[in-house]
C-alpha cells in the first residue's frame, strides 16, 4: 500500500481481527444479529454501515473544533440520521424486497453503538483522512463477522448461498441430500446469531490467548 | 383485553432482547451487577414509556401520508414519514435530556442510581427501537402505545436482570477461559432466548382472530361503544338481580 503509511494501514487491519467491534469493542450488535439469517441481507447491511460510518466519521471529523462539547451527541445523532434517511431511501429505490426484509434495522444504524462510538473515540480527535480510514476499517471488521455469521446461518440452515443452493436441492434428493444431510431449521431462528457470534469469539480467543478476559 | 394482550405480547414475545436484539450493546455492557443492572433497567422503562407515545404522536400529526390534513385540505397529500427517523431521535435525545433535568431537581436520590445511565440511553437501540416499531407495526391509539412503550420496557428490564443474575453465579463455574466474560454471555443469552421463544405460541392463535375482527372496528367504534356501555349496564344489573337473589337463598336457608 503505497498511499497509506504503516500507521494509516494499521487503522483498518486492526479492527478486522485483534481490535473487532464486534468481539472485542461489543459494538453494534443490536444490528448485527437479527438481520443475518440471510447473506444477502448481511452484505447489505454491512455496505450500508460502511457507508454511513465513513461519510459520517469524514463530517464530525471536520466539524470536530466547532461542535460544543456538551451538546455534540445531538450534533452526532443529527448527522447519522440524515446519512441513514439518505441510505434508507436508496434502498428503498434500487433493493426494495431487501429493505422490507432488514424493515427497521436500517434506521436502527442510527443508535448502532458502532458508530457513536467511533465518532467519540476517533473522529472527534483526529483528522478527516485518518477518520475515514477508521470508519472503514471498523465497518469492515463488524461486516467481516456480519458476513460470516450470515454464511453460517443460511448454509446450514436452509442449504444455499446468496439463494444459491450448493448442497443441491432437498425436495429431488441430489448432491448432499442424497447421503441423507437434512437442513438445520434451528439455525434460521434468531437466537442461533446469538450462539454463532459466541463461538467465534470463542474461537478467536483460543487462537490469541491475548484477548482472554480474567 | 386488547390492552391486555398487547402488554403480555410485548413483555414476553416481542421482547426487546430475545427476539429482535435491541438494545443489545448496553444489555451486554451493564450487566456485570445486579443492582447496575436495575437501574438502567428502570431508566429504560421509564424512558420508553414517555417517548412511544410522544413518537405515536407525531407520527399521527406530522409524519404518515396524509397526516398533515388537519392543517387545511391543501396539506392531505404532503408524505413527511421520510423524516420520522430524525423526527424520533431528537424527540428521543430531547426527552432523555429533559428527563434527566426533571429527575436531577425533583428525585436526586432516583438521579445518583440512574446516574450516568440515563445519558447513555439516548443512543440505546431500544428506545429508538421502541417507537420504529410503533410505527411499522401501525399501533392503533395512544393508549395502545403507551401500554407498548411500559411493555417493552418491562421486558427488557426482565431480560438484563435475569442475565446480571446469571453472571453474578456464573464467576464460580470452571468455564472454558476462552470463553470467559463476553463468549458465554452470548451463548447464555441464546439459550434464553429460545427458552423465550417457547412463549410464542401463548396468543398466536388469538391473533388472527383479532386481526379479522380489526378491519370492520374503526367503522363502528362508536357504535360498538355504545352497544358495550348498554352491555356494562345489563351485567350491572344483572349481577345486582343475581346478588339479592343470594341473599334472599342464604337468608331462607339460615332461617
Amino acid at each position: 500500500m503505497g498511499l497509506l503509511s504503516k500507521k494509516d494501514a494499521a487503522l483498518i487491519t486492526d479492527p478486522l481481527a485483534d481490535n473487532n467491534p464486534i468481539t472485542i469493542q461489543v459494538l453494534g450488535i443490536c444490528s448485527a444479529l437479527a438481520i443475518t439469517a440471510e447473506l444477502k441481507a448481511s452484505i447489505v447491511m454491512a455496505i450500508s454501515v460502511m457507508a454511513v460510518l465513513a461519510i459520517g466519521n469524514v463530517v464530525i471529523s471536520l466539524m470536530r473544533n466547532i461542535i460544543p462539547s456538551k451538546i455534540r451527541i445531538i450534533v452526532q445523532l443529527i448527522v447519522v440520521a440524515a446519512l441513514v434517511i439518505i441510505v434508507d431511501l436508496v434502498l428503498k429505490a434500487f433493493a426494495y424486497e431487501l429493505s422490507k426484509t432488514l424493515s427497521v434495522f436500517v434506521g436502527l444504524i442510527i443508535t448502532n453503538c458502532i458508530i457513536m462510538g467511533r465518532f467519540e473515540a476517533f473522529a472527534l480527535g483526529n483528522g478527516p483522512w485518518r477518520s475515514f480510514l477508521d470508519g472503514i476499517g471498523n465497518a469492515a471488521g463488524y461486516g467481516l463477522i456480519l458476513i460470516a455469521v450470515g454464511f453460517f446461518r443460511e448454509l446450514l440452515g436452509s442449504g444455499t448461498l446468496l439463494g444459491f443452493k450448493v448442497l443441491g436441492d432437498p425436495i429431488e434428493k441430489t448432491g448432499l441430500y442424497a447421503l441423507g444431510y437434512e437442513n438445520n431449521g434451528f439455525m434460521l431462528l434468531s437466537p442461533m446469531a446469538l450462539i454463532v457470534v459466541g463461538i467465534i469469539i470463542w474461537v478467536q480467543r483460543s487462537r490469541n490467548k491475548a484477548l482472554i478476559e480474567d | 383485553m386488547e390492552h391486555l394482550e398487547l402488554f403480555f405480547k410485548s413483555i414476553f414475545i416481542d421482547n426487546m432482547v430475545f427476539a429482535t436484539f435491541l438494545g443489545m450493546c448496553s444489555y451486554l455492557a451493564v450487566s456485570k451487577k445486579v443492582s447496575t443492572a436495575v437501574g438502567l433497567g428502570a431508566a429504560v422503562i421509564f424512558v420508553l414509556a414517555v417517548t412511544v407515545p410522544i413518537n405515536w404522536l407525531l407520527d399521527q400529526y406530522l409524519l404518515q401520508p396524509g397526516a398533515l390534513s388537519w392543517l387545511g385540505a391543501e396539506y392531505a397529500e404532503y408524505d413527511l414519514s421520510f423524516l420520522s427517523f430524525i423526527m424520533f431521535i431528537a424527540t428521543i435525545a430531547t426527552m432523555v435530556q429533559l428527563v434527566e433535568i426533571i429527575v436531577e431537581k425533583f428525585a436526586p436520590a432516583l438521579y445518583n442510581s440512574l446516574g450516568i445511565f440515563l445519558p447513555l440511553i439516548a443512543v440505546n437501540c431500544a428506545i429508538l427501537g421502541g417507537s420504529l416499531f410503533m410505527q411499522s407495526r401501525e399501533i392503533p391509539t395512544l393508549g395502545l402505545s403507551l401500554v407498548y412503550g411500559i411493555g417493552s420496557g418491562i421486558g427488557w428490564f426482565l431480560a438484563i436482570l435475569a442475565i446480571a443474575a446469571i453472571r453474578e453465579k456464573i464467576r464460580y463455574s470452571s468455564v472454558p477461559p476462552a470463553l470467559r466474560g463476553l463468549g458465554i454471555t452470548f451463548i447464555i443469552t441464546g439459550l434464553m432466548a429460545i427458552g423465550f421463544m417457547s412463549f410464542g405460541g401463548m396468543l398466536t392463535g388469538g391473533d388472527d382472530a383479532s386481526k379479522k375482527k380489526e378491519a370492520p372496528k374503526a367503522e363502528i367504534k362508536v357504535e360498538q361503544k355504545q352497544v358495550e356501555d348498554s352491555l356494562t349496564k345489563v351485567n350491572e344489573t344483572e349481577k345486582e338481580e343475581t346478588e339479592k337473589e343470594l341473599a334472599d337463598n342464604t337468608k331462607k336457608i339460615t332461617e
